[in-house]
Parts: C-alpha cells; structure tokens; sequence
C-alpha cells in the first residue's frame, strides 16, 4: 500500500461532510447503539452495586434461618430460639414474626403496614439505627409492654407535621405506645426496610395467637464465627425437624453470589439487547457504503486510471466507514455517559460506567465499521476500471 | 527498441455463447516522441485498443510491450503501477473528481506513487504552471470552463511524467476555441519530447498527427503524414 493514510483520511472526511444529513443519519444508527450499550449496562452494573453494598451493609456475620411450614412441629419457638444464644459463635439472636397490618393514628390510617415483632437485639443484627426516642428493652419483653418502633414510612404517613414520640397508635384494636423512631434504611430485597411497625415479639406472638417463629436473624461473634454458628444452628434444626427441608439458612456470602448471578445475568441480557441495536447501526453502514460506491463507480473507475490499486480503493473506503463508526461510537459513548448520569437522578440509584465498558464499547464500533464496511469497500475495489469509466 | 510494441495482438469478448473478436492481428510500433493519431467509427475497436494500450485491459492473444515490459502477462497491481508510471490519461468527459480542487486532481497520481507530500505539491503546481492555470489552483471543477477543465486533466495526465499520453477525444466536449487550445497544448507538449497517442473520429484533428492510425471492424491500416519541410 502507497496510499499515504493521512491522505485517505482527508478524502474520507471531505467524502462525509459533502453528504452531512446522510452520513448523520448512518452514524445515528451506531450512536444509538453504543449509547444503549453504556446506558443499559451501567444500569445493570450501578443496580448490582448497590444491591451488593445493601447485603454486605447488613455485615458479613449475619446469618438468616427461614423456617418453612406450619404449625407447631414445622416451627420453633420464642423459647427455643433464645436457646440459640448459647450457641458456640453465635453472638445475638432476633427472631422475627412479620405480618401485614393496618395502622391507624387518629382519622388517619395506613394499610399493609409490616408488622414486626422481635426482640431488643434486633437494631443490631440487622444495622437499624434510631433516629429518636428508644428501641425495645428487656422489660417491654418481660413486662409485654405495649409499645412500637416505627419506621420512616410510617412517620411520613401518619405523623408528617409531629413529634410520633409518645403518640399511641392502634394495630388490630390494640393501642400501642410509640417509643422510638427509625432512621431511613432504604429499600432492599425482601421489600421496604422503612415501612415497619416492630412491637416486643411477646406483645405480637399473642396478637397473631401464632406462636411459631418462621425468622431468626442471627449475628455471628465473627465472620470467621460464622461457619461454627450455621453448624450448630443446622445441628439444631435437623434434630428438631428430622428433615433438612423444613428449614433454610442462609449466610451473606450465599446471598451475595446469588444475588450477584442474578445481577450478571440480567446485565448481560441488557447489553446484548444493546448489542442488537449496535448491529442495526452496522448494517445501516453496509446500505450507505453500497450506496456511496454505486454512485461513485465513476469516481473509481478515474481513480483506477490513474494508478490506484485494488488495495487503495478498499482502504478508501473502509476508511470511511470507519469514520462513521467510530465518530458514531464516539458520539455515542458521550452521549452514553451523559444518559447514564440521567439515569442515575431519574431511578435514584447510582449507575455505573465502567472504563472496561466504555472500551468495549469503542471497539465494538469500529468492528462494526470494519465488519460491515469490508464488504461494500471489496465491492468498490473490485469494480473493473474500464466500466467504471464508462458508468454514468 | 520501440517505446511501444504490439505484435499480431488480438481481443475478443465472449458474449452468452458468441465470442466476438474486436480487435485481428495489430501490429503497432510507436517511438518515443511520437505523435500518433488513432481515428475509427464507434464500434470499430479503437476504444478497445485505447484500454490495451493504457493498460486499462489486456490482449487475448499476442504481445504488447510498453517501455521494454510485457504487459500480456500482467494483472491486478501490477498494472495499476504500469498505469500509475506509464500513462498519462486525458478523457473525453475530463473526468476529474469533483470534489477535489484542481491542485488535488493533479496530485492525484502522485499520491496513488506514494510520494512526499512536498514533492507531489511542487510537481502538481509546475504541471498546472506549464498548462497555463498556475492562478487557478485552489478552484474546483465546476467553478473552470470546460477548456480549463480539460487543461487540468492534461496537467493531471503530465504530472508524473508518463512515457506516453493517452488522448480518448479530448475536444469532444469542446467548443472549437478552446478545442484548438487544448490540441495546441498537447502538440506543445509533444514537441518538448512527449509521446503523444489521440484516439478520435475527428480528420481534422487527426491530421495534426505524424502517424493515423485507422481501425475499421478491428483491423488497422496505416497512413503517415507527408512531411512537409
């Protein structure tokens, strides 16, 4: 090859700019794809983040216990999960009994609240902090106090100009004394952290007149405390229940990888959809090169004349649909970023645009410009000068 | 040795199952320096000779030497660079690239050369110098008069200094000034030591040469010019 490609260059950008509302056009199809790509995957990938930190923000130690079944030879009870406590490696317990309830402060009233009931340990095993007045005591359990902490969601519905603190509301005809309020937790999976209601779980198991607890919420010393905690617990439950199906326990390494898989795979599934739109684009390219070559055959043919090679004339051409491509895929990574930093206001969680992405991103713009681009500039470089020529 | 040697050359096409012989048995010798007129209805061949000679298309059969190198065996690339070196093209229709301006048209084969950038923009600007349109440099295609535009060509066809230039009916687009503006240019050219090829159906034009050539149904005949001293 002789061409010198700066050259080419030249010619390919003066060959776009001379047909600017085409070339845009073509180049649309690539923006958009690139762009789709870098929004859509750092969606997934800011979505996966933050599920990841909320896990590991409940610590590493954590350990869940999920009983399934009912009735008492299906469940355990109060007594025996504060048994649990003893256990080698295991630091608190939170046994959990959860319902949807109704509210009501006053005329006011809100429905499918989450009911919680659960012991004073639970603020710590699940990272819960106050933002006022106290949380459950030894003696509200003791004494079956009737008394609720309540969670942002509650406050801002039922108590949105006043002090909740001291304030009685009633869950299932019974009065509650309000003792403590929650900081905003955010939402996780299992579903709002903030809309909560937690009562003394001695007050709820007569309330629900359900006395199996189906959650226990276990805290490790450690997280190297962990392993020794799930086998004394599984120890535990397998002798109780005779059957490993019954019951579930769950450590936060388990729920990240599978949380993490989930995450993955609906990343990969977003950016292949994409990737589709990308590949659009590209055949978008491969149409105008055709076109451009059959229009210019002339062009060719004079150019053949005078001494270019079969592999000047291909150059030439790739070149220019390289252009395209990647002055789309440029366009499209800013516009890409810029969209998903609007995306992040818009859902409210933080996306993320990673360098590895954006590469990806770039490459695969000017593959297309060569995949698609090759076919067309073979067609030009092929073409006999002699017809050429002659071609009007 | 002769600048040009073609021996019992022969081309034919074959069309579905009719193989048509356009060109029998040429025998051509053209020196250098040379001024040769090749003159023939259409259809008689002499475009078809006119691509064989600038290296645009091959023989079926027999030899054509360009310059001492045997261009029956060549292809591809090969030709390209024989056509990049050797010949000098000027078309009817002018065939310059219009988005280009005149100085790029004229760079055009110095590029395809690979030459340094100063050295193909020196070279370019003498040729449109030596045609005469050393103040039109930087203008395109459309913004020159046909005669002009044809000078351009003429510039383009000389600029890397070929061994010979290929006329295809360069005033065919022409008005009659600025025809004889362009016959007298390349004549110029042909005095100061260029071997000069002008395929036409125009007499007149083709008695300007040393040499006529006539191609009728694909066979050749000759006439030379009485030399009037």
């Amino acid at each position: 090859m002789n061409l010198n490609l700066l050259q080419t260059l030249k010619m390919a950008i003066s060959s776009i700019l001379s047909n600017k509302m085409r070339s845009f056009l073509t180049m649309l199809g690539v923006i958009i794809g690139v762009s789709a790509v870098i929004i859509l995957v750092s969606v997934g990938e800011g979505s996966a983040k933050s599920v990841t930190e909320r896990i590991e923000s409940l610590g590493t130690n954590l350990l869940t216990v999920n009983i399934m079944g009912r009735g008492a030879l299906t469940s355990v009870t109060y007594d025996e999960v504060k048994e649990f406590s003893s256990f080698p490696g295991v630091d608190k317990v939170a046994p959990s009994q959860t319902s949807s309830t109704t509210v009501k402060y006053g005329n006011k009233k809100m429905d499918s609240a989450s009911l919680e009931s659960t012991t004073m340990d639970y603020l710590d095993v699940l990272n819960y902090e106050l933002s006022g007045g106290r949380f459950l005591i030894e003696s509200d359990l003791t004494n079956r106090q009737r008394v609720a902490v309540i969670g942002k969601e509650i406050i801002d519905e039922l108590f949105p100009f006043q002090n909740p603190l001291g304030e009685s509301i009633t869950i299932s005809g019974q009065k509650f004394t309000i003792v403590g309020t929650l900081k905003e937790k955010g939402s996780s999976m299992g579903g709002s952290g903030d809309n909560k209601v937690i009562i003394p779980i001695t007050v709820g198991l007569r309330l629900s007149g359900d006395t199996g607890i189906r959650t226990i919420y276990v805290q490790a010393v450690s997280a190297e405390q962990v392993e020794t905690a799930e086998l004394y617990i599984n120890n535990f439950l397998t002798r109780k229940f005779k059957d490993e199906g019954n019951y579930r326990v769950f450590n936060q390494t388990q729920m990240l990888s599978t949380m993490s898989e989930v995450t993955g795979t609906l990343t990969a599934m977003l950016g292949g959809i994409a990737g589709i739109s990308l590949l659009v684009g590209g055949i978008g390219i491969m149409n105008i090169m055709l076109v451009s070559v059959t229009e210019r055959t002339r062009e060719i043919g004079i150019r053949k004349a005078l001494g270019a090679k079969h592999s000047d004339i291909l150059i030439q051409f790739l070149i220019e649909a390289l252009v395209i491509s990647c002055l789309g895929g440029a366009i499209g990574v800013a516009v890409g970023i810029s969209g998903s930093v609007l995306v992040s206001k818009l859902v409210g969680f933080s996306t993320v645009v990673s360098v590895n992405m954006l590469l990806i991103a770039s490459l695969f713009s000017i593959l297309v410009g060569i995949a698609f681009g090759i076919y067309p500039a073979n067609k030009a470089a092929l073409l006999n000068p002699i017809d050429a020529l002659r071609y009007e | 040795m002769a600048l040009i040697e073609i021996e019992n050359l022969c081309k034919s096409y074959v069309m579905g199952e009719i193989e048509l012989e356009v060109l029998k048995h040429i025998n051509l010798n053209i020196e250098a320096n040379e001024f040769v007129s090749i003159v023939g209805p259409s259809g008689s061949g002499k475009s078809t000779l006119m691509n064989i000679l600038g290296c645009l298309d091959t023989p079926t059969q027999g030899k054509y030497r360009l310059d001492g190198i045997d261009v029956g065996s060549m292809h591809g690339r090969k030709l390209a660079e024989l056509r990049n070196r050797k010949i000098g093209f000027v078309f009817q229709s002018f065939n310059l690239l219009p988005r280009l301006t005149a100085l790029e048209n004229v760079e055009l084969p110095m590029v395809y050369r690979g030459a340094q950038s100063r050295e193909q923009r020196e070279k370019a600007v003498s040729a449109l110098e030596m045609v005469g349109l050393g103040d039109r440099l930087h203008h395109r295609p459309a913004e020159l008069s046909g005669g002009q535009q044809q000078r351009v060509a003429i510039a383009r066809a000389i600029v890397g200094e070929p061994a010979i230039i290929l006329a295809d009916e360069p005033t065919g687009n022409l008005d009659s000034a600025s025809g004889k503006e362009v016959m007298e240019l390349l004549q110029r050219l042909n005095r100061d030591g260029a071997t000069l090829i002008v395929i036409t159906h125009d007499l007149e034009i083709a008695q300007k040469a040393e040499r006529q050539i006539f191609i009728r149904d694909g066979v050749m005949t000759e006439a030379r010019k009485e030399m009037t001293t």
